[in-house]
C-alpha cells in the first residue's frame, strides 16, 4: 500500500510539471482501515474515470488516508500546497469528510465528499460554501425505513447500531422521525465492528419483544446482529441501512438474512427499475463498465459514489474551463459555481439538482426500499 | 435479568473467554522464552479463520503465497549465512523447510481441490499452511535481535503486526468471513440450550491446555522451554540451543492462533484485522497472570469473556471500555503486592 502511494506520487509528480494546464482532481479516500469496503471499490472506480474533460487533460492523483481523520486533513493539505489540485474528491467517510471542509474552505479549492452525514454540507456552515456531496443523506434513508415499517404495521422497534458515528447518526436520525410514524424504540443497543459475539445486545432487544428490529451497520459486519438474533429465534421483521448493500453482505450472511428490508440508491437494483426511470440507463452503464474491469458480481453501491462525483465533475468543468485556466484560482471559483449550478445531472444513485442551499441535491428517486430474497436483491415495490 | 439470560451470557462469555485463555497461554509462554509480546498473535486467528473461508470458498488462500515468500527470504538469509561460516552441510536441512516444505504444500493445495476435502482434512491444512509462518517470522524479525531489550522486541512486534495486517487486507480484502459449524447440534440441559459448536470451542480449548501441560511437563523439547523461560544463560549452559527455543515457542503461539481462529469461524465474522482485539483482549488476562503465571493467565482470560458478555448486556455502548479498565486495577494490585526487582539483561 505504502509503495503504491508512493508511487502514484512520485509519478504525480512528474506529470504536474510536464504539463501545466492540465486540470488536477485531487482524491484522498479510505483504501485501507476500517472502512476498506468502501474506499476500494471507489478507488477502482476513480480507475475507470476519463482522462480528458472538455478537451482537456485531467489528472488524478489518489492517496489513502487509511480511514483516519489526521491522515485525510494532512493529504488534502499537501493535495493543495504541493500538488496545486483544482478540485478535492473525498474522503470516504463523515469523520474525515468533516476534517476537510475547514482546509478546502481555507484555500478555496471545491471538495465533492463521498460520504453520508448531511452535516457535511450543513447550509448554516458558510464554509461548506465549497463542499458539496454525492451520497444520500442518512436521513432520507432513515424517513424511507420509518415510512416502510408504519406500511407493514410494524408499532415498536429495538435498534442495534455500530459504536461510532455511524451508528450514532443512525439512531438520532431514525428516533427523529420515529414519533413522526408512531413508532416507538423499545431498546437502543451498540456494538462495534470487530465484536465476536453480540449475544449480550441481542438477548437485551428480544426481551424488550419489538415487532421490528433495526441495524445500523456497514459492510460485513452488519450481519452479526441479525444472524445471532436469527439464532436465538427472532421472528419479527428485519431492516438494514444502505451501508451493507454489496454482495459480501449476502455471501456472509447467506440463509439468515433472507427477508430483510433495507433503502438504498437505486443503482443496487438497477435492472430492475421500470424504463421510464432515467437512473436506470446510467446504472447499467457504469455497472458494465466496473464490472469489465473487475469481474463479474464484484460491483458495490459505494463505488456509485466516486462515479457520481466524476460525473458531477464531468458537467461543471466545461463551463468553468470556459472561464478561467486550470490551476488558477478563477478556475476554482469558476468550477465550484458550476458544481452549484448542476441541474438534472442524471448519476447513478440518483438526479442531482443542487441550489446554492443544497449541495447534494437529490430528491426522493435517490431511493428505493429494497428486499434480499434467495441470496439476492429484489426491488421492494 | 432472570435466570436464562444470565445462563446464556454466561455461556456466551465462557465460549468467547476460552479463545482468549487459549490466546493469553501463547503471549505468556512467548514472553516468558524470548522477551518479545507478541501483538501479532492475533493475526495468526485472522489467517486461519480466513484461510480455511477460503478454502471453502474454492480459493486459493493468500497465506500459501506468504508461506512460500517467508520461506524463500529465509532460506536466503540461512544459506548465505551458513555459507559465509563454512556451514554447507546445512543448506539440504535449510532447502528442506523452507523451500520444498512451501512447495509442497502449494502442490497440494492446487491438486487436492481443498473445497472438496472433508472439513477435518481442510483444518489440518490450514494448520500445514499457517503454523510454519510462525517459526519463519522468529527467524526473519526477532532472532536477529534475540538480545535487545524488551522494548526494541516491542517495537518490532508492532511493526511485524501492522505488515501482517496489510498483508491480511491485501489477501483476503476488506469483507469478512464466517464458515460452517463443526456441527448443528444443540443439547437442552434444564432451561438452557447449548450449541454443538461452543461444546466443541470449550471441549478443544480445553484439550489443547492439557496437551500443552503434558508437554511442558513431560516431554524433552517441554523442559527444555521451560529452562529457557527460567533463564536463559543457565539454559544455554546445560546446552539448550535458545534459537531452537524461539523457534519453538513461535511454532507454538502460531499454532494456538490459528487453531483458535479455526474455532472462532463458525460463530462470528471474522475480518483480515478481527485477530488484534481477540489478541489484546488475551492479552488483557495474560497481564492478570503477570505475563508469567499460566492458569491465572487463563482464569484472567474467562474472566475477560465474562465480564465482555455481561457488559455488553447491560452497557453495551461502554462494553470495549468496561473491559479495558480492567487492567488498571489488576496493575495496582500487582504493583502493590510483588516486590518487583529491575533486570536488565
Amino acid at each position: 500500500m505504502k509503495l503504491g502511494k508512493l508511487t502514484v506520487a512520485v509519478a504525480a509528480a512528474f506529470t504536474t510539471f510536464a504539463a501545466y494546464a492540465d486540470i488536477t482532481v485531487g482524491v484522498t479516500l479510505s483504501a485501507t482501515g476500517p472502512a476498506a469496503s468502501l474506499g476500494i471499490p471507489e478507488k477502482n472506480t476513480l480507475a475507470l474515470l476519463p482522462t480528458t474533460i472538455g478537451g482537456q487533460k485531467v489528472n488524478y492523483i489518489v492517496l489513502d488516508d487509511a480511514s483516519d481523520t489526521t491522515t485525510a486533513v494532512k493529504n488534502v493539505r499537501k493535495l493543495i500546497s504541493e500538488n496545486k489540485v483544482d478540485v478535492i474528491v473525498g474522503s470516504t467517510i463523515t469523520p474525515n469528510s468533516l476534517a476537510m471542509i475547514d482546509v478546502v474552505a481555507e484555500a478555496e479549492t471545491p471538495m465533492i465528499s463521498m460520504a453520508a452525514s448531511a452535516r457535511i454540507v450543513d447550509p448554516a456552515n458558510p464554509k461548506t460554501r465549497w463542499v458539496f456531496k454525492t451520497p444520500q443523506n442518512d436521513q432520507q434513508m432513515a424517513i424511507a425505513i420509518a415510512a416502510h415499517m408504519a406500511g407493514q404495521g410494524v408499532k415498536t422497534v429495538a435498534f442495534i447500531g455500530f459504536n461510532d458515528a455511524y451508528g450514532e447518526g443512525w439512531y438520532q436520525e431514525f428516533v427523529k422521525y420515529a414519533d413522526t410514524y408512531k413508532l416507538k424504540v423499545v431498546a437502543s443497543e451498540r456494538y462495534s465492528r470487530a465484536d465476536t459475539s453480540v449475544t449480550g445486545q441481542v438477548l437485551k432487544m428480544m426481551a424488550a419483544k419489538p415487532d421490528a428490529v433495526l441495524i445500523a451497520g456497514s459492510g460485513t459486519p452488519a450481519a452479526l446482529p441479525q444472524v445471532t438474533l436469527k439464532e436465538r429465534g427472532f421472528a419479527g421483521k428485519y431492516y438494514q441501512t444502505h451501508g451493507i448493500a454489496n454482495n459480501d453482505f449476502l455471501r456472509v450472511g447467506g440463509k439468515n438474512v433472507e427477508g430483510t428490508f433495507l433503502p438504498a440508491g437505486p443503482i443496487l437494483v438497477a435492472a430492475q427499475l421500470p424504463d421510464s426511470n432515467p437512473i436506470k440507463k446510467s446504472a447499467l452503464a457504469y455497472i458494465a463498465k466496473y464490472e469489465a474491469a473487475q469481474g463479474k458480481g464484484s460491483i458495490s453501491t459505494f463505488g456509485g459514489h466516486a462515479w457520481d462525483a466524476g460525473l458531477l465533475l464531468q458537467n461543471a468543468v466545461p463551463a468553468a474551463l470556459k472561464k478561467a485556466q486550470p490551476g488558477t484560482k478563477e478556475f476554482r471559483t469558476a468550477l465550484r459555481d458550476a458544481l452549484e449550478a448542476t441541474k438534472d445531472l442524471v448519476g447513478v444513485h440518483g438526479v442531482f439538482n443542487m441550489s446554492p442551499s443544497d449541495h447534494l441535491g437529490f430528491d426522493q428517486r435517490a431511493r428505493v426500499m429494497v428486499r434480499i430474497e434467495n441470496g439476492a436483491w429484489k426491488l421492494d415495490k | 435479568m432472570d435466570l436464562q439470560i444470565a445462563l446464556l451470557l454466561g455461556q456466551d462469555g465462557i465460549t468467547n473467554g476460552a479463545i482468549y485463555a487459549l490466546l493469553s497461554l501463547a503471549l505468556v509462554l512467548v514472553f516468558a522464552v524470548t522477551r518479545v509480546i507478541f501483538i501479532p498473535q492475533g493475526e495468526f486467528v485472522a489467517f486461519g479463520a480466513l484461510t480455511l473461508a477460503s478454502f471453502q470458498a474454492g480459493k486459493t488462500p493468500g497465506t500459501l503465497w506468504l508461506l512460500i515468500g517467508a520461506g524463500v527470504l529465509v532460506a536466503l538469509v540461512d544459506i548465505s549465512l551458513a555459507l559465509r561460516s563454512g556451514m554447507a552441510r546445512k543448506i539440504p536441512r535449510i532447502v528442506g523447510w523452507n523451500l520444498v516444505y512451501p512447495a509442497a504444500a502449494a502442490a497440494v493445495v492446487f491438486l487436492l481441490k481443498p473445497n472438496e476435502l472433508p472439513l477435518l482434512a481442510q483444518v489440518v491444512l490450514v494448520l500445514a499452511l499457517v503454523v510454519p509462518l510462525g517459526p519463519m517470522l522468529y527467524r526473519l524479525a526477532f532472532q536477529p535481535l534475540a538480545e535487545a531489550s524488551v522494548l526494541v522486541l516491542l517495537i518490532v512486534s508492532v511493526a511485524v503486526h501492522l505488515a501482517l495486517v496489510g498483508l491480511g487486507l491485501l489477501f483476503f480484502g476488506a469483507e469478512g468471513s464466517r464458515t460452517p459449524a463443526f456441527s448443528d447440534a444443540s443439547f437442552d440441559w434444564g432451561v438452557m440450550t447449548v450449541t454443538g459448536q461452543t461444546l466443541w470451542v470449550v471441549g478443544a480449548s480445553l484439550l489443547l491446555i492439557v496437551v500443552l501441560a503434558v508437554f511442558f511437563e513431560r516431554t524433552i523439547y517441554g523442559k527444555a522451554l521451560r529452562a529457557t523461560a527460567m533463564n536463559r544463560t543457565g539454559a544455554r549452559l546445560m546446552g539448550i540451543s535458545t534459537v531452537m527455543a524461539g523457534k519453538l515457542s513461535f511454532l507454538l503461539a502460531a499454532l494456538i492462533g490459528a487453531f483458535s481462529g479455526v474455532l472462532i469461524a463458525p460463530i462470528t465474522t471474522v475480518y483480515y484485522d478481527t485477530g488484534f482485539l481477540i489478541g489484546l483482549k488475551g492479552f488483557v488476562g495474560a497481564i492478570v497472570g503477570g505475563l508469567a503465571s499460566y492458569p491465572i493467565a487463563a482464569a484472567g482470560a474467562i474472566l475477560v469473556g465474562l465480564l465482555e458478555s455481561f457488559s455488553s448486556f447491560w452497557a453495551s455502548a461502554f462494553k470495549e471500555v468496561i473491559v479495558f479498565t480492567l487492567i488498571i486495577p489488576v496493575l495496582v494490585w500487582r504493583s502493590l503486592t510483588t516486590h518487583h526487582v529491575e533486570e536488565d539483561e
